[in-house]
């Protein structure tokens, strides 16, 4: 499990001001970050943060503007000093390096895509992308040909000769992420990177980057003050309000347990059926009907008006889904004669099985349309759960009215 | 009460300012003599070049600089200016302070611009430095003409010393200012991609600045050359001397000559450096 993890962070402090120590000790007498301000006059921008970001992910640090969610990525490479703390990256403390091993550290592990661009205004394309390289010392040759690689991936090896000036937004912004591809890090620290964009080019970009996750993973850290996009590409997310870090998991996790008020107002907004899969919601409680010879018929009709359940869904002795059959099926084939007493001649033709992963928009055509609980299956076939019109409607519900108590009282006046 | 009239001088810092450059006079005259060799040295070269030249190839010198850096007009002004100079009998003159004013920007740009560097990348040099610059710009040039000539005995060197003096501020100021203005976001994006202290300056704060170090360099030569009459008084020739000599004999006709062939060569200069600094 430890090396599966590529960043930790131990509880990390960053204090702005002149004397950091004085407002650290405040801050661990438990005064919080307004006091020390009135008293101290400094700012507490990140306080006391500890997580661990696995190697691979994508995670994404979401907060809104002052959370200090930008001094936090900015002490993963240590362009902001930690006033206290540990972040280590493969195992080794990245605030206790000295200048050597520290600019050794950032050209071999790390690089940087900002929200600004903040690319060099008289180097080319091709000159920009080559930045870090050249930094290493890599001869031109090498370095001009990997630059060039990097440009490819992002679709932009046409453009190596123009000034960065020359290009929109989006293009400069692949500059950027082609810069930071080119010396191809184990770790990609993403600044608010799309949020510059207009909207239509940031959706863009984000499947661009999932694109390249998928060809070649990398521990991406991404910092956004969009939900959306979070939720979007975010493998897990960190949530930070006032320099504190309040929630970490994935979208689902924090989605269906909001740590505080603060984070469910965050998502109130979010449209549930994204998120949340079939997997998340399904329950098992529905009857389930094995089909040992499948010459059963009336032994299944019993059991179903015996749980007062009008629909059936038979599995075989392994557990795999064969089909849903109905009280009204059942009884249909039972009046046959006796040799097509089968099972699998009472299956309802118009079952479309859901699987795990589908989101709840995906289902809800078949949920709708239908008076059966869609059945889900796991990604072998095994019968999952199914979901139920009513088991969908209170999902939806549950993520709607979980507000503050006071958003209630309202409505039940009104 | 008597302490508030004051009626007599209390710091005599006349005295001590006196005492300590006579000191510096009898006990020290050797290091300053040590400090004008190289500057004799740039100037002989540049005065050498100028006036051993034919001035038809100095004159197409100037064109060809002007026409690569600045353009055709630039250029004809050019052509016409150095004709207009001498054909008013003035070359030789024109040629000396031509060689005076290049190397005072020379050792100007030597000492200005790493100073302007480190000023631009410390605050705290900079609150230092900001009043010297202020004293040497604004301190009458008279008043440190004596020591520079009892310093550096009187001549060309010494006039080349206190128009250093004079014009070393803005490329200094406008350096720093240039450093300064690099984007935050670009230092960030230096050191995020792993480079050293020394190669965020050359790589991305020096060429960056260069657009306003150039600007610096051409106000520098601006006041190089509103110091040629003064430089004239300690014995520094050029242009300065048919104006000092027309103010002290009277002859408004050659003040004015001396007057306009300065100005000729300042619009010339300017025009072709301040292309510099578009580039």
């Amino acid at each position: 499990m430890t090396q599966d993890v590529k960043i930790k962070v131990e509880e990390v402090t960053k204090i702005f001001g002149p004397q950091p120590k004085k407002a650290l000790k405040l801050l661990q007498q438990g005064q919080d970050k307004e006091t020390i301000h009135a008293e101290t006059g400094m700012t507490v921008g990140v306080s006391n943060a500890s997580f661990e970001i696995r190697t691979g992910e994508i995670f994404v640090i979401m907060g809104l503007s002052g959370s200090g969610k930008s001094t936090m990525v900015r002490m993963l490479n240590r362009l902001i000093e930690p006033t206290a703390g540990r972040v280590l990256i493969d195992d080794e403390n990245i605030v206790a390096m000295n200048e050597e091993a520290l600019v050794a550290t950032r050209r071999k592990k790390l690089s940087m895509v900002f929200q600004s661009f903040a690319l060099m205004p008289h180097l080319t394309v091709l000159e920009n992308a080559a930045f870090g390289l050249e930094l290493d010392g890599v001869d031109k040759s090498t370095r001009e040909k990997r630059a060039l690689e990097a440009l490819e991936q992002v679709g932009l090896e046409a453009w190596g000769e123009s000034m960065p000036n020359q290009l929109s937004g989006g293009m400069q912004q692949r500059v950027g992420l082609a810069r930071g591809l080119a010396v191809d890090p184990d770790i990609l620290l993403m600044d608010e990177a799309f949020s510059a964009l207009d909207p239509l080019i940031r959706t863009e970009m984000q499947d661009e980057l999932l694109k390249l996750q998928a060809k070649a993973r990398r521990t991406i850290v991404f910092i956004s003050h969009d939900l959306d996009e979070a939720m979007r590409i975010g493998d897990r997310i960190a949530i930070m309000e006032g320099g504190r870090v309040i929630q970490v998991g994935t979208p689902e996790e924090i989605l269906q347990n909001p740590a505080d008020d603060y984070v469910r107002a965050f998502f109130r907004g979010v449209d549930p059926t994204n998120i949340l899969t079939a997997g998340d919601i399904a329950t098992d409680t529905q009857v389930t009907i094995p089909i040992t010879d499948g010459k059963n018929p009336r032994a299944a009709l019993q059991r179903l008006i015996k749980n007062d359940r009008d629909y059936g869904y038979v599995i075989n002795s392994s557990g795999v889904y064969q089909g849903v059959v109905s009280t009204d099926s059942l009884r249909e084939i039972i009046e046959l004669p006796e040799d097509d007493h089968l099972l699998a001649n009472a299956y309802l033709d118009e079952v479309c099985p859901a699987t795990t992963a589908d989101s709840m928009q995906e289902i809800l055509p078949h949920v709708a349309s239908h008076p059966w609980p869609v059945p889900v299956l796991d990604e072998t076939g095994k019968y999952f759960g199914a979901i139920s019109k009513n088991l969908f409607l209170r999902t939806l519900h549950r993520n709607q009215t979980e507000e503050p108590t006071t958003q209630d009282a309202e409505t039940t006046e009104g | 009460m008597n302490f508030f009239a004051f009626k007599e001088k209390l710091i005599p810092l006349d005295k001590w300012v006196q005492d300590f450059v006579d000191w510096l006079v009898f006990n020290h005259r050797d290091i300053f003599q040590a400090i004008k060799a190289p500057i004799e040295l740039c100037l002989t070269g540049f005065t050498w070049l100028f006036t051993t030249l034919p001035p038809l190839v100095v004159i197409l010198l100037f064109a060809a600089a002007a026409w690569k850096f600045a353009g055709k007009k630039v250029c004809a002004f050019t052509v016409a200016a150095l004709l207009l100079v001498g054909m008013l009998g003035l070359w030789q003159e024109t040629m000396i302070t031509l060689a005076m004013v290049i190397s005072s920007v020379f050792f100007c740009a030597i000492v200005g611009i790493p100073l302007g560097i480190m000023a631009g990348r410390s605050n705290r040099f900079e609150i230092i430095l900001r009043p010297a610059l202020d004293a040497m710009q604004t301190i009458p040039p008279f008043v440190y003409l004596v020591p520079v000539v009892m310093l550096f005995s009187i001549g060309t060197v010494s006039g080349i010393l206190a128009t250093i003096v004079f014009a070393l501020p803005p490329i200094v100021r406008l350096t720093s200012l240039g450093i300064r203005q690099v984007h935050p976001e670009l230092i960030e994006a230096a050191l995020a991609f792993g480079a050293t202290d020394w190669q965020v300056l050359r790589k991305v704060q020096f060429p960056l600045a260069l657009p306003s170090i150039m600007a610096g360099l051409n106000q520098t030569l601006m006041m190089a050359l509103s110091m040629v009459v003064i430089a004239a008084l300690i014995g520094a020739g050029g242009l300065g001397n048919p104006v000092v000599q027309g103010l002290n004999t009277l002859e408004i006709g050659l003040a004015t000559i001396g007057g306009l062939a300065i100005v000729l060569l300042a619009m010339m200069l300017d025009r072709i450096t301040q292309s510099f600094a578009k580039k």
